[in-house]
């Protein structure tokens, strides 16, 4: 019963210089780049964090989630709906309470969905999923197929969320804070429990853990996670649709998780960014004769998602640490090594 | 007479039209070694699973320490105090030994859900889980990753999990399954040191192993009890020599 | 609500129902016997109704559509199993998932390259374009009656196959116990092919016969792959009968829901799904 794979949960001593330097070069990023690519760069940063927040449910917990951006989506709506037409509102509150909106619904469809195992579990949060974006989708007073505008950034007081750069950094603060938080939940007892469940589910429940509970924590908590970075995308882009809640959106999610390397949440973000640039690598692809590449972008994307699941599972990480290993054997962390 | 820690009456397991378990009853002592032989498909694996709560009875009653556990989850019995192996064996394969008898011990922990500590850190998960390491004769290995170990050392994790949980009653499915002779001696010396503390099933094809070991012996042929009680007796019975144990030696 | 238009509604639920059955049947059928999860399955729906826009404004005749159509579908589904999804039985469910999300990209592109994004109409062959009076005013279209015909046709047809045929016994075997009937010689590969062509072809046929009705548009498959996947929810998977009773509950919900509660409409069937996985999470007639 304990099939599952390995994850690359310790990140060698390498891999972790490597992310630290790449730290470094998002802080000082806004220095040398453009209004446009610190604002490209933003949103990649948010939909990292959303990525983040997957891998806890995906790659940490073993649930294959299809309906995930659901949660991303609602904590968006949510911003939509309590900012009004003449005036910001303040970050402040509405923060938390668009998170909690998006853990509330999390908890909900948790209830229902996480009784169930495998495949019907996938479908399960796809259905729901797509009954979440068909809600928005059908119903003018909820916005619509046309979406809701966020008429003002919200207010941050300390954050000038309205320039560029106060945005950016904001949002790199969040996301160096989700991070962490999420690097020392995979060590805590809570999270030990949770890769336990991955690995043999069966076994943990035999050793007393009511599995049950553990799971929709878990999916609760990923579900609050994608609100804070659906937030911060709707406050960026001014605009809500239900295009953000389908299953479409979860499984692109999905994909940067495996991309990345799934279960050490810096994966996440490595695929976060590694997909939003192929994305719009494709959509940007010039015309060949007749033939406009960028148009079709879905058939090279569709193409791509199918040449990584055939050949590149464990991501570009795991291609990495196989590539800096030296000894056969990964070695056994110590105190300091598993808190990174 | 020592305390009886596990007691099951008339357990009935149907599937549809076949009963795979029917009326066995069976109990468990403190410091005894209760032994479950019969053929394959008697239902010898039904049972324990019954016992453990991984499957519900259709009729009759399971009893542990004095509270009737019938119908219980997995999770709820095991936290009342019952450890079990399996067959097959169940550990944590990506995981360190050390970090497969940590999760088991942990599980003993009363607080609930601890998020930003280290899992390391708490003492008396780590004393359970080093004292279950010992017992089992396991610690030189506690940082081999259990996929890479040899099938004997997996059956003996399989054990120390199982004991890392501190439970009165321990079921073992067929804990001797696939061990060359070396290691089955080792097993067998396993076992009896932990007959004192526990109240123990065992569930073996292993005959040498079942006489060294057993204080009881039942004996199991499709789904029925056709004997029980001390093992130079049942070894006597001319029932069981036609249905079993004839074939064997 | 008079009996004249109660009739209208029920048969308008059986006949949707009944389609929606077509397609729940084929992937509880493929994830039943292969294990693999198909979210592609909507992508061959939307194949078979353009196929039938296609052929039948080449050949001007819908019958022959519908034939070549059905063939090139049993085709398809062959090749595709062999190149991608005998691949992919033992792999998990994830890796299944990503490869058929990527699967659906790769169809609709495709059908945008080679047929456009433009919506189309199916011309209703003429045979079967009268309506059946029912009252004064109205009137019960026969064409509707014949797609319920041709998916009861096409029920009896596979009950038949999996409980009556030696092809169905060699299926249900296999389903049971891969390993043993491959080594009573049965070629376990040739089954899951069929099987799997079964299902593709089961998809298709119910694209082609539902799109005079339902126009043929780009996205159509999408929309009926999340119906298809809470029926097979609420049935069980690998039951085709729970797909069955299952398709013909969600249709019934559906399509009173949206008479008696239009404000709840959409919502009705998810409210259905949640309740059956309260009580059974594995669905009504799981195996």
């Amino acid at each position: 019963m304990s099939a599952a794979k390995a994850n690359l949960e310790l990140l060698p001593r390498s891999l972790q210089a490597l992310l630290a330097l790449a730290f470094l070069a998002l802080a000082l990023f806004p220095l040398v780049g453009t209004d446009f690519y610190v604002q490209s760069v933003a949103r990649m940063m948010i939909l990292a964090m959303f990525a983040m927040s997957l891998d806890l449910l995906l790659g940490v917990t073993g649930l294959v989630s299809l309906g995930h951006a659901a949660f991303f989506g609602l904590a968006g709506y949510a911003l939509a709906f309590l900012t009004p037409a003449g005036e910001p509102v303040s970050l402040w509150w509405t923060l938390p309470a668009a998170v909690a909106a998006s853990g509330l619904a999390a908890l909900v469809i948790g209830f229902f969905v996480v009784r169930t195992h495998g495949i019907y579990f996938i479908m399960v949060t796809m259905a729901f999923a797509q009954m979440v974006y068909y809600l928005f989708f059908d119903n003018k007073w909820l916005g619509g197929s046309d979406g809701l505008y966020v008429n003002f950034k919200p207010d941050a007081w300390l954050f000038d969320l309205d320039s560029k750069l106060g945005f950016y950094y904001f949002t790199l603060a969040m996301l160096a804070l989700v991070y962490c938080f999420l690097r020392r939940l995979l060590w805590s007892p809570f999270g030990r429990v949770l890769a336990g469940i991955r690995v043999n589910e069966h076994r943990m429940r035999a050793m007393g853990y009511g599995t049950f509970g553990y799971k929709l924590a878990a999916f609760t908590l990923a579900g609050a996670l994608a609100g804070l970075a659906g937030y911060l995308y709707a406050a960026q882009s001014g605009f809500v649709n239900p295009e953000l809640m389908g299953f479409h959106a979860s499984a692109h999610a999905i994909m940067m998780v495996i991309l990345g390397g799934m279960g050490n949440f810096a994966g996440a973000i490595v695929g976060a960014f590694a997909f939003e640039y192929l994305l719009h690598w494709f959509k940007d692809l010039p015309q060949v004769g007749a033939f406009n590449l960028g148009k079709h972008w879905q058939l090279w994307m569709g193409l791509f998602i199918v040449l990584v699941v055939v050949f590149a599972r464990a991501g570009l990480l795991g291609a990495l640490e196989r590539l800096t290993r030296r000894r056969p054997a990964a070695p056994v962390p110590t105190e300091e090594e598993r808190t990174a | 007479m020592n305390e009886v820690l596990l007691s099951a009456r008339d357990i009935t397991k149907r599937f549809g039209g076949l009963s795979a378990v029917n009326q066995v009853c069976l109990d468990l002592h403190q410091g005894a070694i209760h032994a479950v032989i019969g053929p394959n498909g008697a239902g010898k694996s039904t049972l324990t699973h019954l016992l453990s709560g991984d499957i519900a009875p259709s009729a009759g009653t399971v009893t542990l320490a004095g509270q009737d556990v019938t119908g219980w989850r997995p999770e709820r019995i095991s936290r009342a105090g019952l450890g079990r192996s399996y067959q097959k064996t169940n550990i944590f394969l990506p995981f360190t030994v050390w970090e497969n008898v940590r999760l088991a011990a942990q599980s003993r922990r009363q607080r609930a859900v601890r998020w930003l500590s280290l899992a390391g850190g708490f003492a008396d998960t780590n004393e359970r889980a080093t004292r279950a390491l010992e017992l089992a004769r396991l610690q030189h290995r506690r940082d081999a990753v259990a996929g890479t170990m040899s099938h004997g050392e997996q059956r003996q994790l399989e054990i120390a999990m199982s004991l890392a949980t501190a439970p009165r009653v321990l079921l073992l499915d067929e804990p001797l399954a696939g061990m060359g002779t070396a290691e089955a001696e080792r097993m067998v010396e396993l076992l009896l040191r932990l007959k004192a503390e526990h109240a123990m099933m065992l569930v073996e094809h292993d005959m040498d192993a079942v006489f060294a070991l057993a204080d009881r012996l039942t004996v199991m042929v499709n789904g029925q009890v056709i004997a029980s009680g001390a093992p130079a007796q049942v070894r006597a019975d001319p029932m069981v020599q036609t249905a079993y144990l004839g074939e064997e030696h | 609500m008079d009996l004249a238009n109660f009739s209208i509604q029920l048969l308008n639920s059986v006949q949707y129902g009944l389609l929606l059955f077509m397609l729940a049947a084929g992937l509880t059928l493929i994830f039943g016997i292969m294990g693999v999860v198909n979210l592609a399955h909507g992508s061959f729906y939307m194949v078979g109704a353009y196929l039938a826009w296609w052929l039948s404004s080449m050949t001007g005749s819908f019958t022959l559509a519908l034939l070549g159509g059905a063939v090139l579908a049993v085709i398809f589904g062959l090749a595709l199993e062999r190149v991608l999804f005998r691949h992919f039985y033992h792999r998990d469910h994830l890796d299944q998932v990503l490869l058929t999300f990527g699967l659906i990209y790769i169809f609709e592109e495709s059908r945008s390259i080679l047929w456009g994004d433009d919506v189309h109409g199916v011309k209703v062959p003429d045979l079967l374009s009268a309506s059946i009076p029912l009252t004064d005013t109205l009137s019960y279209p026969v064409y509707r009656l014949f797609m319920a015909a041709v998916c009861v046709a096409l029920a009896i047809g596979l009950y038949l196959l999996i409980s009556k045929t030696r092809l169905g016994m060699k299926i249900r075997a296999g389903a049971f116990n891969r390993d043993m009937t491959e080594a009573l010689g049965v070629n376990i590969k040739l089954i899951h092919a069929i099987v799997f062509a079964i299902g593709v072809a089961l998809a298709t046929v119910a694209g082609m016969i539902a799109s005079p009705i339902s126009s043929v548009f780009p996205n159509m498959g999408a929309q009926v792959l999340i119906m298809c996947f809470v029926v097979v929810v609420i049935g069980g998977i690998g039951s085709v009968r729970g797909a069955l009773i299952a398709a013909l509950l969600v249709g019934l919900v559906d399509t009173f829901g949206k008479v008696l509660l239009p404000q709840l409409a959409g919502m009705l069937v998810y409210m259905l799904m949640a309740a059956v996985l309260l009580w059974k999470p594995e669905g009504l007639f799981r195996q």
